[in-house]
């Protein structure tokens, strides 16, 4: 739908100059992003903790796993910018840490639903008949019951650790996907120019891969980017009902988890956790927010 | 005029004792029990319940003795082998059946035969009972039992309605029907479970509330803060790490008693395939990862405290500990000479499982931070419960972390677990002559011959080490000030005679 | 509209039972025995053996399957291996009290959520909507078991305005009840606040680009009574089904709200019995909440078919 039909070299010159004409598709799909504030915060708060998630081996900051006797629970200080927790372990230094399990929780269940979900989704909605009753049916099944308890029944089947809670996560979520793929595939199936490609012949994985598949991205992506967050809060629910990641190892689920027990007395210890979920979790639903808005045609 | 306020002060004193009469107890438990079956139950919670609900043939006092509660009085024939019971006289049960001899043999019979009965190993010395008169029973046993009593004080000592019983089978625990302080009024799963007053309890004096309301609440935070807004009157299992906090509120306050039980490290020695491995193999490593635990500091770190270190399976100021083997100090130095020495200079690794709960993990945690400055590279599995129970079973394991809750007689903290093929011994040990000892110590009931073959045992256990134990928790409950005549047992239940809350 | 319900219905059957195979299948696969979970400490091999026969779990899987099935077609879940107590006895004392909470945490939502959305839609660009935007979102990003928490601590300790947890039927003491599920409706209205606002904003945005909200703009009338009259009304169909639809999510999400404050509902009941392994449990729940699911399905999708008169020609 956006292919740029090719310009003859005479067109060219004038193309350069034209206001109207210069302006191509995906620089307005730019344009667009970049005037949504919402979205460009999103996009920074993204950043900052994946930045975080990938410097951390590198940052001048202690072990996580360093343990202290003298230094149980102390307040934010200049030796513990964030305070210590119940082990004397620096806070700081687990909730930068902590940044890679949430962010590889979020990124690698959605990995996981997308990889299960679209496809099954494009069976689904390319081939319908019986593949389409069967898929659906089973993807309705998946769905009605209800997304958390089904990632804890997963969690607690397949043992408490990060990488079963990926999992967990991942495979409650890939019915949303199959569902969302394959009404996308049925509404661009419909359209003219797949109708064409039917007419000239084309095989159907061209037809697929050249026309079906660019045109169900969009709202492919800006679902993955929601479910993104949707998997962060997932994962510390998960870790706070001690099913996630297990330590020693931090993340910021099994942080809060343990912080409960000491609200009173070292309130430092929920607080940042607590605050670093919400920014990343709000930084993916900004930017997915933005997506859906940049890559939405109908939007002006 | 005077008359008028003599009768009006009259009305208000008598208005104000009436509310105070009508005071309802609010207990919150840390879960929720299980079947309200004395037969059947298996939580500890549920225990607590019973102490207002049901009464036993014997009681203990906070010293551990042996005191008359549905049994005034009882004596043993000279080989030990028949236990005659004088039973108290004017008891009935909350649907008025009588309480009398035929109801105890009742009982008996139904804690050994009935299929679902969860007490059968506990009372499996007796081989009969015979009703001498309407209050006098005596219990025959097969061999002299020195724990029978201690059985008694508990669960299988508890007295149901035979009528009650007789009619609802299995599904008595839906509404028992005992002869306790307290008769069941309602449950709700998960919510609550409500008893109101037996008027005709036998010593009905000593009870001061209309009702009596046990509510689960698993969240300590959540347990506290339902203390702190006055919507509770007393919870149970105050966390260590609150303790601070509840002495410096006024309103407030904190009772503790240390446990009968311990928490250690189970190592499986012998429990199918992977009972064959260094671990399981050479009690010097697990000598070395004991030499290198500090058990004072896990005592201060995660307890605050309030978690006693321990070394043996009855805490150090019981009077069943054995002096001599004192609590090892930390010793890095030795466990890296004691590793070396059986080959593993350059470190070794351990799996544990443990339950995935706070502060076992956090006890974990810092095992293997003391472990790792020693050589040895413990990795954390952790596990629910429910799995772990399973794993362990199964032999399923290297190491586990697990404790025990604690019994009255020192019998049921020691024989079922070093037993060879006993109930609970998981590690699958086996030592003939521990097992002699053991066996031994049973069927005396001469407290010095006991102690003395308790020791005995205690000294190969330390040798072999099948079990660190590691420490022994506390019982703490923090109350509402208004609360008075809460006496602390080290069996951790919450009982109600003399309490009372002042308005 | 009959022959649509019923065909939805029809469709419906083979889901259920796929449910029904699944919610079966999970217990099978989930590790540790649950007679030796629920032994605790003492185990007996004689009573465990007999309990096991009790509960059926030497037959075969697929007869299991099977006496489960006819249990449930007449009407009898099976009973909770912790208290024996019937399942369905269970569902019928919890299942209310879920209901209080979702339909509470609802009216939080709606409160919230609709008037935002409609306020958000009609300054969109403006810095009201993008402060909108980002309090709603705001809402959805945080974990609501830390606000949970948090809450407790302010609000029922600090304060001591509210009951820390607990709960109150209204039978009992309605303003008692009341105010012991006010926060926790509040943690869990405000995700959903969030999810009503978005959807109330873009479904208010199409309505008023509308033809006919152009002609009651073009005829005169007050922008008030545009807004509200004619494109609120209209922008309702969307959000109508949406709401039965949210309420789905709304016991799905009572979970952990419902663990913090220790609320004897659905949620608890079936994380706990998963932990438990209380396997009778888990299956009667999931399958009555997935059912209850497909029913809300089925009659959002009826509510649409009436309201929506275009779909009708269909």
């Amino acid at each position: 739908m956006m292919a740029q039909p090719a310009t003859p070299a005479t067109l060219k010159p004038q193309l350069m100059t034209d206001p109207v004409l210069q302006k191509r598709p995906e620089n307005r799909v730019w344009k667009k992003f970049r005037s949504h504030r919402s979205a460009m915060l999103g996009g920074l708060l993204v950043g900052l903790f994946v930045l975080m998630a990938v410097f951390a081996p590198i940052l001048p900051i202690p072990d996580p796993t360093a343990t202290d006797w003298g230094a149980v629970r102390q307040a934010p200080s200049a030796a513990h910018w964030l305070g210590t927790d119940e082990i004397g372990r620096d806070v700081l230094s687990r909730l930068v840490w902590g940044a890679q399990a949430s962010l590889l929780a979020g990124v690698i269940s959605v990995g996981i639903a997308v990889a299960f979900g679209v496809p099954l989704g494009i069976l689904a909605g390319y081939f319908g008949g019986w593949t389409d009753g069967i898929i659906s049916r089973c993807t309705e099944a998946l769905l009605a019951v209800p997304f958390l308890i089904l990632a804890i029944a997963l969690a607690a089947f397949l043992g408490p650790s990060l990488t079963n809670a990926m999992i967990a996560i991942g495979l409650s979520a890939t019915p949303v996907f199959v569902r969302l793929t394959r009404g996308q595939v049925i509404s661009v199936k419909a359209e003219d120019f797949v109708e064409g490609a039917h007419a000239i012949g084309l095989s159907t994985p061209k037809i697929l891969s050249r026309y079906i598949f660019p045109n169900i991205l969009p709202p492919v992506l800006v679902q993955a980017t929601l479910t993104i967050a949707t998997a962060i809060i997932a994962e510390a629910s998960l870790s706070f009902l001690g099913l996630g990641q297990q330590p020693p190892a931090p993340s910021w689920g099994s942080m809060l988890n343990t912080a409960k027990n000491f609200l009173s007395q070292a309130p430092w210890m929920a607080m940042w956790p607590g605050i670093a979920i919400f920014l990343v979790v709000l930084g993916f639903n900004l930017l997915g927010d933005g997506l859906r808005d940049a890559l939405d045609p109908r939007e002006h | 005029m005077t008359f008028r306020k003599t009768t009006l002060l009259a009305a208000l004193l008598s208005a104000t004792a009436l509310s105070a009469q009508a005071a309802d107890f609010r207990f919150a438990l840390e879960s929720d029990p299980d079947i309200l079956d004395p037969d059947q139950s298996r939580t500890f919670v549920g225990r607590i319940v019973y102490t207002a609900l049901c009464d036993k043939l014997v009681d203990i006092t906070p010293e551990l003795e042996i005191v008359p509660q549905l049994a005034t009085e009882w004596s043993w024939n000279d080989e030990g082998t028949a236990l005659t019971m004088t039973l108290r006289e004017g008891v009935t049960f909350h649907d008025g059946t009588p309480f009398d001899a035929e109801a105890v043999a009742a009982n008996i019979e139904r804690s050994q035969t009935m299929e679902e009965s969860r007490r059968k190993s506990e009372i499996a010395s007796i081989t009969g009972t015979e009703v001498l008169g309407p209050h006098q029973i005596r219990i025959d046993l097969a061999q002299p039992d020195a724990t029978l009593l201690a059985q008694l004080a508990d669960r299988a000592g508890m007295m149901v309605s035979p009528t009650a019983a007789a009619e609802a089978g299995a599904d008595f625990g839906l509404a028992p029907v005992c002869s306790g302080p307290y008769k069941f009024e309602e449950r709700v799963a998960q919510d609550k479970i409500v008893l109101s007053k037996f008027a005709e309890y036998w010593n009905a004096g000593e009870f001061h509330f209309d009702t009596v309301t046990y509510l689960p609440i698993p969240d300590s935070t959540v347990r506290l803060a339902n203390l702190q807004s006055g919507d509770v009157d007393a919870i149970n299992r105050l966390a260590a790490t609150d303790v601070a906090q509840v002495r410096n509120d006024p309103s407030l306050k904190v009772e503790e008693a240390v446990s009968l039980g311990y928490q250690g490290i189970t190592f499986n020695i012998d429990n199918g395939e992977r009972g064959d491995n260094p671990w399981g193999n050479d009690a010097r490593l697990r000598k070395a990862l004991e030499l290198a635990i500090d058990r004072n500091a896990i005592n201060q770190v995660v307890f605050e405290g309030t978690a006693p270190a321990g070394n043996q399976a009855f805490p150090p100021n019981s009077p069943w500990y054995d002096a001599s083997l004192p609590v090892p100090e930390r010793d890095v130095e030795a466990a890296r000479a004691l590793l070396a020495e059986a080959g593993y200079e350059n470190g070794i690794d351990l799996e544990v499982q443990a339950p995935n709960t706070p502060v076992n993990l956090q006890l974990m945690q810092v095992i293997q931070s003391m472990a790792a400055e020693a050589g040895i590279n413990i990795s954390i599995t952790s596990k629910e419960f429910a799995t772990m129970l399973s794993d362990q079973t199964a032999g399923d394991f290297t190491a586990s972390q697990v404790g025990w809750s604690g019994r009255v007689d020192p019998d049921g903290n020691i024989h079922q677990f070093m037993t060879t093929d006993a109930g609970l011994n998981d590690a699958k040990y086996s030592n003939e002559e521990v097992d002699r000892l053991l066996d031994e110590a049973r069927v005396t009931t001469d407290m010095a011959a006991r102690k003395e073959s308790y020791d005995a045992a205690a000294k190969i256990l330390n040798e072999d080490k099948p079990i660190i134990y590691l420490y022994h928790e506390t019982w703490i409950w923090a109350l509402d000030d208004a609360i008075e005549g809460f006496v602390p047992y080290p069996d951790g239940m919450f009982r109600l005679a003399g309490v009372t809350k002042s308005e | 509209m009959l022959s649509f319900v019923a065909r939805r219905i029809v469709i419906a059957i083979p889901t259920v039972i796929l449910i029904s195979i699944f919610v079966f299948g999970l217990q099978k696969l989930l590790p540790g025995d649950p007679i030796l979970a629920m032994a605790g400490e003492d185990r007996d091999p004689e009573t465990i053996a007999f309990l096991r026969e009790k509960y059926r779990m030497n037959d075969p899987v697929w007869v299991q399957y099977a006496t489960w099935i006819k249990g449930v077609v007449t009407g009898d879940l099976g009973i909770s291996l912790r208290t024996n107590q019937p399942v369905t006895e269970l569902i019928a004392q919890k299942l209310p009290v879920t209901i209080q909470l979702a339909l509470m945490a609802l009216v939080f939502a709606l409160v919230i959520g609709i008037p935002a959305g409609i306020l958000s839609a009609v300054k969109k660009g403006t810095i009201t909507d993008y402060i909108a935007n980002v309090v709603a979102l705001s809402g959805l990003s945080i974990p609501n078991f830390w606000l949970g928490i948090m809450l407790i601590l302010l609000v029922a300790v600090k304060w001591q305005a509210l009951p820390a947890s607990g709960y109150v039927p209204p039978g009992e003491d309605l303003w008692l009840s009341l105010k012991t599920m006010l926060m926790p409706a509040f943690v869990l209205g405000t995700a959903l606040a969030a999810t009503l606002m978005r959807h109330t904003r873009s479904a208010m945005l199409g309505v008023l680009k509308s033809d006919y909200v152009r002609t009651a703009r073009a005829k005169g009338l007050a922008e008030r009574r545009v807004i509200l009259k004619h494109a609120f009304r209209n922008a309702l169909t969307p959000i109508v089904t949406l709401t039965a639809l949210l309420f789905g999510e709304l016991i799905a999400g009572a979970v952990l709200t419902e663990q913090i404050f220790t609320i004897p509902g659905f949620g608890k009941l079936v994380v706990d019995a998963v932990f438990n392994r209380d396997y009778a449990v888990v299956q009667g729940i999931v399958l009555v909440t997935a059912m209850g699911f497909i029913v809300m399905n089925i009659l959002a999708d009826a509510a649409y078919f009436v309201l929506n008169p275009r779909l009708r020609k269909q």
